[in-house]
């Protein structure tokens, strides 16, 4: 009989983890023995049913060997090298791309279902497009069937709040070096009135005439002059300087025009123009979350499509519906109403206001940033109404349902520690704890624009049903 | 009712104001409020919404905006002391208590040095806890009940694969490196290991131990069912042996258990003399054996503790009922049945440790016969309302059907002291018999808190021209938080017996009764 480890634990201080009665750990503690108390809660909040299902979903981990499966994902995410390649059109380079396509964020929804904010983007898309000769008719040729509509993550694409993608659109283009698959998102708006909003009008129609006629032909020579830009690298710069990725991109922003500036004035263009682009860029904190975005896609498309493994792929939502797609379940939607934001509101908006979460920029909290990297974020954590505190808080109970800690992305409070990284949805069953996300709130009407920002707590069921398929799949 | 106040050149970040603006609307009577900095936008809005308009004349972004309407003054006014308080509030970094992770993983992650996990969990939910704490080479204190004989095999089973230690279900008691685990004793370090399928067992052993001037390297404890079931086959106990034999500190072990199995009590006597070292056995229930080479066997609990003190001191075991003089044992038996009336003829035993109360169960059953018990193996003496007393009567008030809906009564002293108050009543009751159990786990003062019934007991006895003798041990060290010497004191203040320890308080209760049949 071998017993060297008690023979071990002889010889060593006792460290315990106590799961029950507080008082255990207390006492210990009072013997000067390090003791941490977990706040246990049944798994899937009492639910026997899913209970059930994690006894069977620990025999089929062996089986399939979900461990090394989750490891080779997230080792896939850790390798990540999403890489600014090129300024084009969707048209021109998105996969699939149709000239009466409208890409959207979140899951597959069909118009009749469609969020205020992502009809008004859908009539403001047609009319830009040209699809339609007015915002009256645009509701018409939506509703006539003339129109696909697909969602951006079935193209490789993300997309902001609504996340409307048309043919002209000019789009970033990024490529994953290590593993040579691409991701598309169009350029940042801007606030106030905006398409990604549900806002459209003349003033938005001419603000994405200009983005695709001097916007994007500029950014484009700019950077064929600057070259590719490791994005990796720049978001790691980011999470030390503030921003977390998602609702706060001040630092990113910044550091995309100090990169692009020396070259920028380079350009054989009027002064006036140049200026009028680098003052959009500065006017709109957000300029980089569709630089943050399409990263975190290009980084985590890689690891779809892996055998036995838990790792969640894609969280999105639409104003409708909230979805995730699972490694091992590859193109499978598991799909729950999207929820309510619970943040605050700018001046004169309200609760009432607000439509039910939106976009993809979700992908960032998918690769590990975004509210995952709330702690490196302290500005602004009276969103959600806490303390800096509050934010170490949030980022260091994501580490209990990731796979991994990210190499490249450090939280400098945290002691550099790799924000977590590589969510998996058998420990979110496991713990109920539901991932952290940081978001804008959108006014439920289309065309007002943003009302507030908030923290999102996703409906539960989709990580459930997921979980399910799951189990189901290697039963 | 309507107020506008600008306070010029004072910057706030507009996410803090936001949380003011919600607070602030969320007041009873406060129809509107805008608290925001004066940016153009903010200003239009205000015009728009009515809620402000001369006033906002000059007003910059620089500025202060509150503006408040209010079903009336006074809410205006209280709205605006309270938006004025909530910006001085200072944030203030709360230092509470660290991170709390939300899962077994989760404290693994934080605490990656962490060598033992103790589950108190509900039944339902254990095994899969201890299952995941065994796969990450944890060792394991399994306190929870309602473990099925199954789970039980599959988890020593893993626990045995791993060389890992998975003590329980069920196990109350344990001392890992002198630590106190669960409900257990500060107990000095020593020369003596004790493997232990019983909690209170364990208990009494570990403090009689240091009473009598030695000490212990581990109480490892192993659950009741180890022994006493044929498929587990003392798994726990068997490691537990090999460990104390590997174990340079220990130089001698002592084994108690509940009655086990007869095959397993000979795989664990022998593993006990393959181990070369001085074994002591108790075997509760069992006559004991022979002594055998390097074992040997004890007749109580107090006795294996005595026997396995005279071995690590080199000393020879003299065989002992009382450790007070003969003398001073007479002359309580005197003092406590002269007064007592002809009518009172009964013991009633009110157990909080159930290998305590099984000691003096089995003691009377032996020497009197027909003890009623909740822990009786005669099924004819199993009281069909467990909480009513018949003749002789001994209870483990820890059991499951005391305990439905309230805590053990070692946590919470009520359940005694509600059955002490029933006991009262019975005019034929001679001698009650009470056990007091110190240290971790156990109730701050278990004695105080049942002495105000025990007084008034003692009184309404005398009351009626009788006598109640109440007789107890403390099972605790002087190291117990609890104090033994208060303990002592207080039971001696209402004219309680305190014993050495629970076999001399039940052969003194014997005695009592003998004397009383008479």
């Amino acid at each position: 009989m071998d017993v060297k480890n008690i023979n071990e634990l002889f010889k060593q201080d006792l460290s315990a983890i106590n799961l029950g009665l507080e008082s255990f750990a207390d006492n210990l503690k009072n013997e000067g023995v390090k003791a941490i108390q977990v706040q246990w809660k049944p798994p899937a909040g009492g639910n026997m049913e899913i209970a059930g299902l994690l006894d069977k979903y620990d025999a089929i981990k062996i089986k399939v060997g979900t461990d090394e499966a989750n490891k080779k994902a997230a080792e896939i995410i850790n390798k990540g090298k999403p890489t600014l390649i090129d300024v084009s059109t969707a048209g021109e380079s998105i996969p699939g791309m149709k000239k009466n396509m409208i890409l959207h964020a979140g899951p597959p929804v069909t118009w009749d279902r469609m969020s205020g904010p992502t009809r008004g983007a859908v009539i403001g898309g047609l009319v830009y497009e040209g699809l339609a000769s007015s915002y009256e008719e645009a509701e018409k040729v939506a509703a006539s069937g003339d129109i696909i509509f697909e969602p951006c993550h079935h193209h490789s694409t993300v997309g902001p709040m609504a996340g409307i993608v048309t043919w002209s659109m000019p789009v970033w283009v990024f490529e994953n070096k290590a593993y040579g698959n691409k991701s598309y998102c169009t350029l940042n708006e801007g606030l106030g009135k905006v398409l990604r909003y549900g806002a459209y009008g003349d003033e938005v129609m001419a603000k994405l005439k200009w983005m695709e006629s001097d916007l994007a032909p500029i950014m484009k020579k700019t950077l064929d002059l600057h070259g590719e830009i490791d994005m990796k690298n720049i978001l790691a710069q980011v999470l030390q300087m503030g921003d977390e990725g998602h609702n706060r991109n001040r630092a990113g922003t910044s550091l995309f025009i100090r990169e692009l500036a020396p070259y920028m004035v380079m350009l054989d263009e009027p002064k006036e123009k140049i200026s009028k682009v680098l003052k959009f860029m500065h006017e709109n904190d957000h300029f980089f979350l569709n630089l943050s975005m399409p990263a975190s896609k290009c980084i985590i498309d890689a690891a779809a499509g892996i055998e036995g493994s838990t790792i969640i792929t894609t969280m999105c939502r639409n104003g409708t519906d909230f979805a995730i797609r699972i490694s091992a379940t590859g193109d499978d939607w598991y799909v729950a109403p999207a929820t309510m934001v619970d943040g605050l509101y700018l001046p004169g908006f309200t609760e009432d206001d607000a439509a039910p979460d939106i976009g993809d920029s979700v992908i960032t909290e998918t690769v590990g940033i975004g509210g995952f990297a709330m702690a490196a974020a302290p500005a602004i954590v009276k969103f959600v109404g806490g303390t800096p505190k509050d934010a170490i808080t949030f980022t260091t109970k994501m580490y209990e349902i990731t796979e991994t800690e990210n190499n490249i992305f450090q939280i400098p409070v945290l002691d550099f520690r790799g924000t977590p990284t590589g969510i998996d949805v058998a420990k979110i069953v496991e713990t109920g704890i539901l991932p952290a996300i940081n978001t804008g709130i959108a006014h439920k009407k289309p065309g007002i624009g943003m009302v507030g920002a908030g923290l999102v707590s996703p409906p539960e069921k989709c990580f459930l049903d997921a979980f399910k398929a799951f189990v189901a799949k290697y039963s | 009712m309507k107020q506008v106040l600008i306070e010029k050149d004072a910057y706030y970040d507009s996410v803090f104001l936001m949380l003011i603006n919600r607070d602030v609307k969320k007041i009873e009577g406060v129809l509107d409020a805008v608290v925001s900095m004066g940016t153009e936008m903010n200003i239009t809005l205000l015009r728009d919404t009515g809620l402000a308009d001369k006033e906002l004349d000059g007003v910059t972004p620089n500025d202060l905006i509150i503006a408040i309407e209010g079903t009336s003054e006074e809410v205006v006014a209280e709205a605006m002391k309270a938006a004025k308080d909530l910006m001085d509030k200072k944030s203030g970094g709360d230092e509470g208590e660290g991170y709390k992770p939300a899962s077994l993983e989760g404290a693994i992650k934080t605490v990656p040095d962490a060598n033992l996990v103790i589950i108190s969990l509900p039944g339902e939910f254990a095994t899969r806890e201890v299952r995941k704490s065994l796969n990450n080479g944890l060792h394991v204190m399994l306190f929870s009940d309602n473990i099925s004989v199954e789970s039980e095999i599959e988890l020593k089973n893993l626990a045995k694969e791993k060389g890992l230690l998975m003590m329980g279900p069920d196990c109350g008691t344990a001392i890992i490196n002198g630590k106190p685990l669960c409900f257990a004793n500060v107990v000095r370090p020593g020369d003596i290991g004790v493997v232990g399928a019983s909690g209170t067992g364990l208990q009494e052993i570990t403090c009689a131990i240091e009473k009598f001037g030695a000490g212990i390297t581990q109480g490892i404890g192993t659950g009741g069912r180890d022994l006493k079931n044929v498929q587990i086959g003392g798994t726990m106990m068997l490691m537990g042996i090999e460990a104390l034999k590997n174990d340079d500190t220990t130089k001698v072990i002592v084994v108690v258990s509940k009655p086990p199995a007869d095959v397993v009590a000979e795989k664990v006597i022998d593993a006990l003399s393959k181990t070369g070292k001085p074994s002591v056995i108790h075997f509760i229930g069992l006559e004991p054996r022979e002594q055998k080479g390097n074992l040997y066997f004890a007749g109580n609990l107090e006795e294996a503790a005595g026997m396995a003190v005279a071995l690590s001191k080199g000393e020879t075991y003299k065989e002992r009922t009382y450790t007070i003089a003969r003398a001073e044992v007479d002359a309580i038996i005197e003092k406590e049945t002269k007064g007592m009336a002809g009518i009172q003829k009964y013991i009633r035993g009110l157990y909080t440790g159930g290998t305590l109360a099984d000691e003096a169960l089995i003691m009377f059953d032996r020497e009197i016969g027909n003890i009623y018990s909740n822990n009786q193996s005669k099924e004819d003496f199993i009281p069909s309302d467990p909480n009513k007393s018949i003749e002789h009567t001994i209870v483990d008030l820890g059991d499951d059907v005391y305990t439905v809906g309230r805590p053990h009564p070692m946590i919470d002293p009520s359940t005694r002291e509600d059955r002490i108050k029933i006991e009262v009543e019975d005019e034929e009751m001679a001698v009650m018999l009470l056990d007091i159990v110190l240290g971790y786990g156990s109730h701050d003062d278990p004695a105080g808190a049942i002495l105000d019934s025990m007084r008034v007991a003692k009184e309404k006895f005398a009351a009626r021209g009788g006598y109640l003798s109440i007789i107890t041990s403390i099972t605790g060290t002087e190291g117990d938080f609890q104090s033994i010497a208060a303990t002592k004191s207080k039971l001696e203040s209402i004219g309680c017996i305190v014993m050495p320890s629970n076999f001399q308080a039940s052969t003194l209760a014997l005695e009592i009764m003998r004397k009383v049949e008479k």
